[in-house]
């Protein structure tokens, strides 16, 4: 089955809508509670990292017998340096992010270690594509 | 352990419930549907919490209790109420009173719950030391917010704390007392004067319990009506002697921020369901970082607010806190004053375990379920949106989902009702019977005395 969301960026007040109604079906799915945790969290950091550096994006997700596949796409600054942008507490938040408490530089490596698999695609200037997979126990 | 099978003492009276829809949509589980024009509980998914008892215009819900009548077969008569209860009362009568009348009503022995509340705050302080248990450690003191935990987030079930509540507490005390006074079990009688219907259910069908300890429940409201009957105008004689092991810690106990004010470097109270249910989905969300106890209460002003209370509640909290004052810090009193075996009761306070019990599942097989949520997803795309309720079913998306378990139809929501009719597809006299199906003949009548037209309730 398939679900579909767009976030607008710099709006926090909607970040976790996406997750939170993911959250909700793999529930009604009876799939384990650590699974979704996982799930729930890494899909929260790319939502917050779309609110916090990109204009807009869209969150599309697609869930089989085995597995939940999430892609996170947006329009916005893209990433320079992945590999640097991987390692935990780089930050390139604005003061006014982490005045918000976001931006720690913990979003890519939560991403990371709550995921099965994950791809990230990004152009400077153009957006941030990220394909994110966790399997089902 | 499996412990007993939920038991539910709500209950909805066919001849004065009208189908108004408040109580279903008061109700954070969506337990509730209105089917023939009657408000119909799903027992599987209750936790008792009473929303729908406070929302109902008709006062339709009634909750069962045991026969006062039933004390008489005990020689030692004990009744166990917490402290809200004295807050019902008014001003005029102290405490003394207040316990001569309930020994008046038929009892021998009276205890308020909250005592000895210091053993509580050790064991859970004991409890939250406990490395090894998870955090942020979730109070199991409103049994309503342990079954909608247990429903609807069963994975922050491992977060709960495995101890008793205070009703627990004083019932082994009560019991230790009277045997060392030299009455045998069986002789011994313990009643509950609940202020909510969740304590009833907890207290018949304990979570993470074999049996119940207690041999009877009595709603607050009564019992209260009883006690005015015969409570005395005049000054009574001295029995502040069964009051010694009250605490200003156990009167505070029952009312917001009574348990979280002692435990956790950071602790969180949070009253009312609603907020509560809000609450633990950030929790689950994992977007809660750094606290170590959470008191969840159902009722606003948490027991205070309880729905078989007589007092306002606001009065309730400023009269309690008034009594408080007047009483001795919990640790000042001596393990002498409590005279039981310390160690054994504390032991009494200890729940094995307590398991999830996921009330929002789409069956088993995930194919199919998803197949049935893949459905229910594109019959939402059809629906009004608005969540009128006026299909029986509190919004929409339940109805959706509702119409995939095979439990409602298409033709239930008026809205497409009326979109077939305009489209020739149905009569316009099927889609009123279909109408009058649902919510019964009289909905039609014009009757400038209907109940529920407005939110009466509230």
């Amino acid at each position: 089955m398939k679900l579909l969301f767009t976030i607008q960026g710099g709006d926090f007040t909607r970040a976790g809508h996406p997750s939170s109604e993911v959250k909700k079906v793999l529930k009604q799915l009876d799939i384990d509670g650590k699974t979704i945790k996982n799930i729930v969290i890494a899909l929260y950091e790319a939502e917050v990292n779309v609110v916090a550096h990109a204009w807009k994006g869209t969150v599309s997700v697609e869930i089989e017998e085995n597995k939940i596949t999430i892609w996170v796409s947006d329009e916005g600054p893209g990433i320079a340096d992945i590999e640097l942008a991987m390692q935990a507490g780089y930050s390139t938040a604005s003061k006014e992010v982490r005045e918000m408490g976001f931006g720690a530089g913990m979003g890519l490596p939560n991403m990371k270690k709550n995921t099965d698999e994950l791809h990230i695609e990004s152009e400077v200037g153009i957006g941030t594509k990220v394909k994110m997979v966790n399997y089902f126990s | 352990m499996s412990g007993l099978p939920n038991y539910h003492a709500l209950k909805v009276d066919a001849s004065k419930c009208i189908g108004c829809t408040h109580c279903m949509k008061a109700c954070p589980t969506e337990a509730i549907r209105v089917i023939d024009g009657l408000a119909v509980i799903d027992h599987e998914r209750c936790v008792d919490c009473g929303q729908c008892h406070r929302s109902c215009p008709t006062h339709a819900f009634y909750v069962e209790q045991d026969d006062l009548a039933k004390i008489k077969a005990f020689k030692y008569r004990v009744i166990l109420f917490p402290s809200i209860m004295i807050g019902q009362f008014p001003e005029k009568y102290n405490e003394t009173q207040i316990y001569s009348g309930l020994k008046k009503v038929g009892f021998t022995h009276v205890f308020e719950v909250e005592q000895p509340i210091q053993l509580l705050i050790d064991s859970v302080n004991e409890y939250l030391g406990n490395e090894e248990n998870p955090k942020p450690a979730i109070s199991t003191y409103c049994p309503a917010v342990v079954r909608l935990i247990q429903g609807r987030y069963p994975s922050l079930t491992e977060n709960l704390i495995l101890r008793k509540a205070p009703h627990d507490l004083a019932a082994h005390f009560a019991i230790e007392r009277l045997l060392l006074e030299g009455a045998q079990r069986e002789e011994i009688g313990l009643f509950y004067a609940t202020p909510c219907i969740a304590k009833i259910a907890s207290v018949k069908s304990p979570v993470g319990e074999r049996e119940s300890i207690v041999d009877g429940i009595v709603n607050m409201n009564h019992l209260y009506n009883e006690v005015m009957k015969v409570i005395s105008e005049v000054e009574v004689e001295d029995n502040s002697v069964q009051r010694y092991n009250l605490s200003e810690e156990g009167i505070l106990w029952s009312l917001t921020r009574g348990e979280s004010r002692h435990f956790g470097s950071r602790s969180i109270a949070i009253d009312g369901i609603h907020n509560v249910v809000r609450f633990l989905e950030r929790l689950e969300n994992d977007q809660v970082k750094g606290v170590d106890f959470l008191e969840l209460r159902a009722c606003d002003q948490s027991c205070a607010g309880g729905i078989l209370l007589t007092g306002n509640r606001f009065l309730t909290v400023e009269k309690l806190e008034r009594r408080a004052k007047r009483y001795p810090s919990a640790k000042d009193i001596s393990e002498s004053t409590i005279s039981v075996d310390i160690d054994e009761l504390k032991q009494k306070l200890d729940i094995d375990s307590i398991s999830p019990k996921p009330l929002f599942i789409f069956g088993k097989d995930r194919v199919k379920a998803m197949d049935k949520m893949t459905r229910a997803q594109r019959i939402v795309c059809s629906l009004p949106g608005i969540d009128c309720g006026a299909c029986g079913a509190p919004n929409c998306h339940a109805l959706a989902e509702d119409m995939v378990n095979r439990r409602a139809k298409m033709s239930d929501c008026i809205f497409l009702q009326q979109m077939w009719e305009d489209e020739g597809k149905i009569t316009a006299g099927k889609a009123h019977l279909n109408v009058q199906k649902k919510w019964g003949t009289d909905r039609f009548k014009a009757d400038c005395n209907k109940r529920g037209r407005r939110n009466e309730g509230f």
